[in-house]
């Protein structure tokens, strides 16, 4: 007998209410009004399948929907679809889908799009999606509003991939039998979501329109969206005090300009919303060269690192710093590890043992850091780090490059240190152990095992942990995984990211999950003052 | 006329030009910043001495600090060596390309003369900044590359100034005798025709070292300065987003640019003046 966890409307509209962020006046949402948002950079395409760049996914997030969203202590919502059943044994997952949702052209919207969605579109475009649908054995639609995923052994993450940039549900009428990547569609997106393109201005804006067969009736509230590009800082910061834009978002705005721009009366600043997400900043140790090989050298390193003025001075205070592999928002976090405070004695101890030893220039040993292209606080970070290091011996040269240089040089394994910054997508099956697993040192591909680490017992143990069932089990095995790396320091972990997102107090219930401005907007209402 | 006397001839012209004397005062001070600065106050410029965000007139930090707490008054002294340094070598190295290429043109003629001058042309109309952007960014930025990068694009003006001067000087007595006294080229060229041709080499040059200033701070204002040199166009660059917030972050690298490159121009006013006498003198 399967143990079910299904979601009533009930209790649904209970776990909404109890969500951060949701007002407090029990004022009845009014239709009408528009809300104008930065966006920065400009989104390569609207076609989220394609794109898993963050312009893409926060603008196309309002077209496009999943089966699921996620609160921001990231327990799944219902998306597309309704309720959701896991078996006892973890290898079914049945997805019941709402009724009567239309995709923008009028055509219905079935559980034949979501098995056309995972079996081929997905599989076939999203790199980040495909391991995860690969584990399906079977994808089936028993009625036109139920979906049957059977895996082919238990994967309890899998009931977290299902968010708009993770798997967006596409058209099967559209897509099915065309060349994916470039169906003329891709330029006229076509979904379910509550907003429809109207206009796309490269260069100046995007238009959004309300959709207005939404299936969620009543909703959306909102006339339209525009999404404003503005590619400079100081434009962005003065679109928001003028009240020129209503919403910014990620590093819109630059971290000093924080404390001025949550000094105005008409703007209210939150750091939720990006719990899914859950962005990590670190040290990249390239483990292929001398010393960085040495564990002694990067357990010194991440002892000279003073993560207090990383966090407090680099980014003004907006994050947490990180203790180890996994941000403290995923599941199976534990803090219980080994610590690396500012220790510059056991640092000099550490690289005295390596014989490395300060020569007449003071100078232990040199080491090349590409800075991350992404803007000026990764150039300070870089700047600090050089400052950091120099204090115990190192010196640090800083090489800098364009995004693509940059790309080029980390996946083909080119770099010495270099700092990184990714997402751990809900879940550490999802984002953390790609990052650390002997399988995944793939030449050539961002985002994997770029720096060489190889453990076979993390391999063994991220392995067994995403298959296993068993919620004590798991958590034993993320325990020991995240006690092991913090004792290695495969890369030196530096900050959990957290994001300004402002938004003008005349718009409400803008942040209601923990996907943030990714989310649909559905919700989101104006008030007139 | 002996030397000293020509010297103390020279001198008397230059100080007719108030303005030179005063830049010719900036400057060496400015020099002096470069070569005594770093003694005078020790230190690494990068360090963040202090709490980010201090604002000037303050007794720790007169200038106040930068975003990550650096002082901006050891920045601009250390800075000055910075972007002296490359001001000198680039001009340097593109006054000796200028003045190679524009001789051979202006003393041969003929087909050398066209093929050098279409060369140079080639060089001439590609903007010259956006080519150094373009240098730079493609060979990674660092000092060697940005120096690099000034010299190829500022000595094609250098070099038809050069062979300008040839052209009408190789047509002068004296080179005709030389050739009839059998002597090379090379001679003729380096000892004969170029010592003639110097004074508007050397004007044009002081102008050019302010010029491969400017550029290198614009270069790094664009971010694509050498990350491990602290110069005054690094400064500006990564004060640029903190304008409203932090005004003096880029104030006072700025005004040290604006003073160094105004003495620049003005000492190069002074030589034309005392090495042109009768060009200048004429109309006023």
């Amino acid at each position: 007998m399967p143990t079910k966890r299904f979601l009533t409307p009930l209790a649904l509209s209970a776990m909404l209410l109890l969500l951060p962020g949701a007002p407090a006046d029990a004022q009845q949402p009014q239709r009408g009004g528009t809300l104008s948002s930065i966006i920065s950079p400009e989104p390569p395409t609207l076609m989220i399948g394609i794109s898993q760049t963050t312009p893409t996914a926060i603008v196309a997030g309002k077209i496009y929907e999943s089966l699921l969203r996620y609160s921001t202590d990231l327990k799944p919502m219902p998306g597309l679809a309704k309720s959701w059943e896991i078996s006892a044994d973890g290898r079914t997952y049945t997805f019941r889908l709402h009724e009567n949702v239309k995709w923008h052209d009028g055509q219905p919207f079935t559980a034949e799009d979501v098995v056309f969605t995972a079996t081929k579109y997905l599989i076939e475009v999203h790199p980040r999606s495909r391991p995860i649908m690969q584990r399906a054995e079977s994808v089936t639609a028993p009625d036109r509003n139920t979906v049957v995923f059977q895996l082919k052994e238990p994967f309890a993450p899998f009931i977290m991939a299902w968010e708009p940039s993770t798997a967006p549900i596409v058209p099967k009428h559209i897509y099915d039998g065309t060349n994916y990547r470039n169906n003329p569609a891709n330029q006229t997106p076509i979904g379910t979501g509550p907003f429809k393109l109207q206009e796309w201005v490269r260069g100046s804006h995007i238009h959004l329109v309300r959709n207005d067969e939404y299936w969620q009736p009543g909703k959306p509230y909102l006339d339209a969206i525009y999404y404003r590009v503005l590619p400079d800082a100081g434009a962005r910061v003065v679109a928001m005090e003028t009240g020129q834009t209503h919403l910014s978002a990620f590093a819109d705005i630059e971290t000093f300009e924080v404390p001025r721009l949550k000094a105005l009366p008409h703007l209210e600043l939150t750091t939720k919303g990006y719990e899914y997400l859950a962005q990590m900043v670190w040290l990249d140790f390239n483990l292929r060269n001398p010393p960085m090989n040495d564990r002694r050298f990067r357990q010194a390193v991440y002892y000279a690192m003073d993560r207090d003025f990383i966090r407090d001075r680099i980014w003004f205070g907006l994050g947490k710093i990180a203790t180890g592999p996994i941000h403290s928002s995923i599941p199976h976090y534990d803090a219980n590890v080994p610590k690396y405070p500012l220790d510059l004695k056991k640092s000099e101890q550490l690289l005295d043992e390596m014989g490395l030893k300060r020569g007449a220039d003071g100078v232990r040993v040199r080491v090349t850091l590409d800075a991350l292209p992404y803007g000026d606080i990764y150039k300070r970070l870089a700047e600090y780090t050089k400052q950091a290091l120099a204090r115990v011996g190192i010196e640090v040269t800083i090489r800098t490059s364009d995004v693509a240089g940059w790309g080029d040089r980390v996946r083909n394994w080119d770099y010495e240190m270099t700092h990184q910054v990714l997402s751990q997508l809900g879940h550490p099956a999802l984002g953390v152990s790609r990052l650390y697993i002997t399988s995944n040192i793939r030449k050539g591909v961002l985002f994997s095992n770029v720096n060489g680490y190889t453990n076979p017992r993390i391999d063994e143990l991220f392995g067994k942990a995403a298959v296993a069932v068993e919620p004590a089990e798991i958590q034993a095995m993320y325990s020991e995984i995240q006690r092991i790396l913090v004792e290695d320091v495969p890369v030196a972990w530096l900050l959990e990211l957290e994001f300004p997102t402002f938004i003008n107090k005349q718009f409400r219930n803008v942040i209601t999950s923990g996907i943030g401005v990714r989310d649909n907007f559905a919700d989101v209402h104006m008030v007139r003052q | 006329m002996t030397g000293m006397e020509g010297l103390r001839d020279f001198w008397q012209r230059y100080r007719r030009n108030k303005g030179a004397i005063v830049g010719l005062a900036v400057l060496v001070l400015v020099l002096a910043t470069a070569l005594l600065g770093p003694t005078l106050f020790p230190g690494n410029p990068w360090d963040m001495a202090g709490a980010p965000f201090q604002k000037p007139f303050d007794p720790e930090f007169p200038l106040g600090t930068d975003t990550l707490g650096r002082d901006i008054l050891m920045g601009i002294v250390h800075g000055a060596r910075v972007s002296l340094l490359i001001g000198f070598v680039a001009t340097f190295a593109a006054v000796s390309l200028g003045v190679i290429l524009g001789s051979v043109a202006g003393y041969y003629g003929g087909l050398v003369d066209d093929l050098l001058m279409r060369f140079t042309e080639f060089f001439q109309t590609i903007p010259s900044f956006v080519f150094a952007i373009v240098l730079v960014a493609i060979f990674t930025p660092s000092i060697a590359s940005i120096v690099a990068a000034i010299a190829i694009v500022s000595w094609p003006p250098v070099a038809r100034l050069v062979r300008g001067e040839f052209l009408t000087l190789r047509t002068r007595e004296f080179v005709q005798a030389s050739v009839v006294l059998g002597r090379s080229s090379r001679h003729i060229i380096f000892v004969e025709i170029l010592p003639n041709a110097v004074s508007p080499i050397i004007v044009a040059g002081s102008l050019m070292v302010a010029t491969a200033i400017l550029i290198e701070s614009s270069l790094s204002f664009l971010g694509l300065g050498d990350p491990n040199m602290m110069s005054w166009g690094f400064m500006i660059g990564s004060a640029r987003t903190v304008l409203r917030t932090a005004w003096w972050m880029s104030f006072f690298p700025g005004l040290a640019i604006l003073l160094t490159v105004l003495a620049l121009n003005l000492v190069g006013e002074g030589l034309n003046d005392a090495l042109n006498p009768r060009l200048t003198r004429e109309g006023r």
